[in-house]
């Protein structure tokens, strides 16, 4: 499971809705992976300002991973703009084109890192626990296992 | 032939030899991959979004959701999030390696995601499980309340959502409309190929908007 999934998932249980608490659920005994995937520069931004920022530095955190800065970046965080003189082959290749036809865009390395840890860290195995019920949800090749028992719906 | 949803909760129905007979014919296939592009069609996304896909079995309509604009999926490439639950379907999207997330998950017991959390959701051929309640303790009424008030929430206002599903008579179909209403959706019904043995209904919502031609 993606960490950008992880940002957004909350605890199942319905007594849990209306509790703070019940997101974001906690990683436990997680086993990470990195899973490479192409950087999509408008997916950035459009997922940006949807971002819980300070959950996701928290879980960073419990992951032991890097320290995010306090405030999130900015959409023009993520761009970095090549300058007119550059050759266009010494910049990084990138499939995103600006639209309007002013040249490519080049990530920056903030958008790199950005999509470095919501897209492309995920939880292998290891259990998220909801930090209002403490319901414990097992995380299995990837897949979060979401099902629950008839009496906790 | 009977249908599978009469016969077995998803979960049982879907066994391993099930999920590989379905996701090996390709006449399934076929059938499975043109439905997703008429959703996507009606979801009509112009930029690379995070999407649900509700029901989304062995990652056929992920795999759509994951090509890129000139591939022919508009809007594209997608991140998307699917559940499912049947284990053994996700086994066969885990080793076909598809990009999105994974959750095995009873749609009828809720959408677990924060309010405004998806630009978008589909549902290819999986929310007429719902209809049926697998056990004492549970009604189709409840499950189908549960599902819409959480994937209701779970979209970002704006938001939109195509569910196409095979509905057992006219009387599945209103019901499985009116629980959308009822959670807030702008709903309409769109049927192709109406009154022939491939009919396939397309329940199209909106959230915060009108109802929408149908
Ligand atoms: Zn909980």
């Amino acid at each position: 499971m993606k960490l950008l999934t992880l940002n957004f998932l909350t605890c199942a249980r319905r007594t849990c809705k209306t509790s703070p608490s019940s997101f974001p659920l906690h990683p436990r005994e997680a086993e990470l992976e990195i899973l490479e995937s192409e950087l999509n520069l408008v997916f950035l931004r459009n997922i940006l300002p949807r971002l819980m920022w300070s959950e996701l530095r928290g879980i960073g955190e419990e992951l032991g991973l890097p320290s995010l800065p306090e405030s999130p970046p900015s959409r023009e965080d993520l761009v970095t703009k090549p300058s007119p003189a550059k050759p266009s082959s010494v910049t990084e290749p990138s499939s995103v084109e600006e639209e309007g036809g002013e040249g490519e865009e080049v990530p920056s390395q903030t958008a790199k890192d950005l999509h470095r840890l919501l897209l492309e860290t995920t939880i292998k195995e290891g259990k998220l626990v909801c930090g209002n019920c403490g319901h414990e949800y097992a995380v299995k090749e990837g897949v979060a296992n979401f099902l629950l028992p008839g009496h906790l719906v | 032939m009977s249908r599978p949803e009469d016969t077995l909760p998803p979960d049982l129905f879907y066994n391993d030899s099930e999920s590989r007979k379905y996701t090996t014919s390709s006449r399934i296939q076929k059938i499975q991959s043109d439905m997703t592009r008429r959703a996507l069609a009606l979801l009509s996304l112009s930029s690379p979004s995070l999407v649900l896909d509700i029901g989304c079995g062995s990652g056929l309509s992920g795999e759509i959701l994951s090509q890129a604009d000139d591939e022919g999926t508009p809007g594209g490439p997608h991140v998307w999030v699917g559940f499912d639950i049947s284990a053994s379907m996700l086994g066969v999207a885990l080793e076909k390696e598809v990009e999105g997330d994974l959750l095995l998950a009873d749609a009828g017991q809720g959408v677990p995601f924060r309010a405004g959390t998806f630009d978008a959701a589909i549902s290819i051929s999986a929310i007429q499980w719902l209809c049926n309640a697998e056990s004492s303790e549970d009604s189709p009424a409840g499950r189908l309340s549960r599902f819409f008030n959480g994937l209701y929430a779970s979209l970002r206002r704006g938001g939109r959502a195509v569910c196409q599903f095979y509905p057992k008579n006219n009387e599945q179909k209103k019901m499985v409309s009116s629980a959308a209403v009822r959670a807030g959706f702008g709903a309409g019904l769109l049927e192709d190929d109406p009154g022939t043995k491939n009919a396939k209904t397309y329940l199209v919502l909106t959230v915060g908007g009108g109802d929408l031609d149908g």
